[in-house]
């Protein structure tokens, strides 16, 4: 009947395959081949590969595709409710910096949270240009009545980029001590890199309730901690030998050396990985408004559903006013590092 | 040879996968290369035996790849040997545990680098501090010993500014004021003058000379130039191939070489300025007819400005104005000339 029939023959597995086959789910093509009567001749030319389905067209007990995907929804569904008993406890702290910023930053008037972003401005830049252009920019998208969402977004990516360097940077400086941790993280942070953002949305959604805030929290976190992770490791790898080796001559302990030595050292490389942490956190608000993270996100989103075109474009520019500006206080700090320690 | 400060004793290392094992064949003569093609092992350094005395300058010269900067990081063990000895001030430092090797490192040694090495987000001062910060020392007494150590070597004045702000001959200061402020006897200096430039590189052979008449310490200087080599020690270590072809006073070097690779390699010197005529001369006699009197620690250089380019007659020997020697002019004329290798 169908093309792999001879196959299971030859091998002796007619009779297995027959045993109270034909339990497994039909699919649309299964249908549509009974319709047809399903007795033609496949040509040579129409040899279809021995895929699962195509297997399972001659054997029922050989499992489809389908069942493949199936199993990981099983499996995952039966670890879910164990991991969830681990990660919910262990991740609840974030849900609770995640609401306690937001509510910060919602319920300060905001002619006291203006002027503190922009002392914060001069604290990180020293320089009044960049703290005239954040205040213009902040006071534009206030003026156009985006305060609210913009200062939304801005404290999600305050909380998510603080995290992931608190997290990040300890990662790195392991890394860069361990060959082995590295080959272990490495194609992790590359998973975690090349995987649409969507991919690990999915397992989150099953394991965390979309209402919880650590939902996006994690969802952000797990994209942006990448480049603080690889630059920390970078940046203390590449660390001149011979200044390692002065510290060492002069009698520096394992620890003296990590924080007067390799960590200075390695500052202007771990400083651009914040810089791009806080990038990518910066990108992913958007996407995380998909699972109910508020801010500009949330009208960028309206404006793809209603098909309201002026608001999903004022809303993006605000994404890119607010992206700016924090490239720029950020890059203007990590000038000041860089400076510091020219050679 | 007992109250050698460092001393070194047959000291062997292989770098690689399994040094012990490819030792097994170093021991039965296999050489560097052939170490290096069949087992893919770098032999570093060949039965190394050198007693390196207080208050004295040794020297240890060698091309590129000849292992100096290997045999130096045994002294403080940047490097572990494979095999071997290692005495400092009669103890043997192989011996000690993580804490002692710190602590020698502290108070005993300290290291001058090739490309300087400073702290480049510390300022000049905290940089010549290095040693007694990593003590945990006071910050009020180690700045002031660090600036005094600063205007000893000429950076008074720089106290503030950081490491890039300043030329590579300004740095190397700062580098060597680093190992001073460390109070440390013994002082590893790793091609430190190699990356500066020539008129430059002769000031700072200069205030190591100056400063070692006033200080003594016990000093570890890597060279490759020859030149340098001479100036520099009172003994001299030529290296070749991770083995010690000759060691000895430099000027006796320079009279006897014992093999030909040391005939080459101080063919093109400058005899003349390099040789003493406390090397050449005689032993006191009776001389009639005396040309003159030279100083036993001239070089022939000097002499023969002194003597007018004459090229016959005898002169006496003095040392802090009484007679030591004789000096034959003619014997100063065949010290100019490179000596084929005596014997063969
Ligand atoms: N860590 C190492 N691994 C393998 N080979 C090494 C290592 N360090 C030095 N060597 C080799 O040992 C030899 C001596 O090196 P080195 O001491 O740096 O020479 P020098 O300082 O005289 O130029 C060279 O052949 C070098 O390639
Ligand atoms: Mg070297």
């Amino acid at each position: 009947m169908a093309t792999y029939d001879s196959l299971f023959e030859t091998l002796g597995l007619k009779e297995w395959c027959d045993e109270g086959g034909g339990s497994a789910p039909l699919s649309m093509a299964d249908l549509l081949a009974r319709k047809n009567g399903g007795t033609q001749e496949t040509s040579a030319w129409d040899t279809p590969f021995p895929s699962m389905d195509a297997l399972n067209a001659s054997c029922d007990k050989f499992p489809k595709s389908r069942d493949l995907t199936a199993g990981l929804e099983d499996g995952f569904l039966a670890i879910k409710d164990s991991l969830r008993f681990i990660l919910d406890p262990i991740t609840e702290p974030l849900s609770w910096m995640l609401d306690g910023a937001m509510w910060v930053a919602e319920s300060t008037p905001w002619w006291i949270v203006i002027p503190v972003l922009l002392l914060i401005t001069y604290w990180v830049s020293r320089s009044w240009s960049i703290v005239f252009s954040v205040g213009a920019s902040i006071l534009g998208l206030a003026f156009i009545d985006h305060y609210l969402p913009a200062i939304q977004t801005l404290s999600i990516v305050f909380v998510c980029a603080l995290i992931s360097v608190a997290l990040g940077v300890p990662i790195g400086i392991a890394m860069s001590r361990s060959n082995r941790l590295q080959r272990v993280v490495l194609p992790i942070l590359d998973m975690l890199q090349t995987l649409p953002t969507f991919v690990y949305l999915i397992p989150l959604i099953f394991l965390f309730s979309v209402t919880e805030s650590k939902l996006y929290g994690i969802a952000i976190i797990l994209y942006a901690i990448v480049p603080v992770i690889r630059l920390t490791d970078l940046g203390i790898r590449m660390v001149d030998k011979e200044v390692l080796e002065a510290a060492q001559a002069f009698g520096m302990t394992p620890r003296q050396k990590l924080y007067q030595v390799q960590i200075p050292l390695a500052l202007p490389n771990i400083m651009a990985g914040v810089n791009q942490t806080i990038m990518m956190s910066l990108a992913m608000v958007v996407i995380a408004s998909l699972v109910s993270a508020p801010g500009l996100g949330v009208l960028v989103l309206r404006g793809i559903r209603n098909l309201e075109l002026g608001v999903g474009l004022v809303a993006g520019l605000g994404i890119v006013i607010l992206a700016i500006i924090l490239d720029r206080v950020t890059k203007s700090a990590l000038a000041r590092v860089n400076a510091g320690q020219k050679h | 040879m007992s109250n050698a400060m460092i001393s070194i004793r047959n000291l062997y290392k292989v770098f690689g996968e399994n040094p012990q094992q490819a030792m097994s064949f170093v021991r039965q003569g296999m050489g560097k290369e052939q170490l290096n093609v069949e087992h893919g092992h770098v032999l570093g350094l060949r039965d190394i035996n050198v007693d390196m005395q207080e208050g004295e300058i040794t020297v240890i010269m060698g091309l590129s790849g000849s292992g100096k900067s290997t045999l130096v990081r045994h002294i403080n063990r940047l490097i572990d040997p494979t095999e071997g000895e290692l005495l400092v001030q009669g103890e043997n430092v192989l011996d000690y545990d993580e804490n002692r090797l710190r602590d020698v490192r502290r108070r005993t040694m300290s290291m001058v680098f090739q490309h300087f090495a400073l702290l480049p987000h510390r300022n000049v001062l905290l940089n010549a501090a290095t040693a007694p910060i990593v003590r945990g020392e006071d910050a009020k007494d180690y700045e002031v010993e660090a600036a005094k150590w600063l205007d000893r070597v000429g950076l008074g004045g720089y106290e503030e500014s950081y490491p890039h702000q300043l030329s590579g001959g300004m740095q190397q200061r700062v580098g060597i004021a680093r190992a001073l402020t460390s109070n440390a006897p013994i002082m590893l200096m790793d091609e430190a003058f190699s990356a500066l430039d020539p008129l430059i590189r002769t000031d700072m052979q200069d205030l190591l000379l100056e400063l070692q008449t006033e200080l003594n310490k016990t000093i570890v200087f890597i060279s490759h130039d020859l030149d340098e080599a001479l100036k520099l020690a009172d003994h001299l270590v030529i290296l070749k191939d991770g083995e010690v072809v000759q060691q000895d006073e430099p000027q006796h070097i320079l009279l006897n070489p014992e093999d030909d690779y040391i005939v080459d390699f101080i063919s093109d010197i400058n005899r003349a300025r390099v040789l003493r005529v406390r090397s050449i001369m005689s032993p006191l006699t009776e001389v009639d007819g005396a040309a003159g009197e030279v100083d036993r620690e001239s070089t022939l250089e000097q002499v023969i400005a002194q003597t007018g380019g004459e090229s016959s007659g005898t002169y006496v020997v003095t040392h802090e104005g009484a007679p030591v020697g004789v000096l034959k002019m003619s014997d100063l004329m065949r010290a100019l000339v490179p000596q084929k290798r005596s014997g063969h």
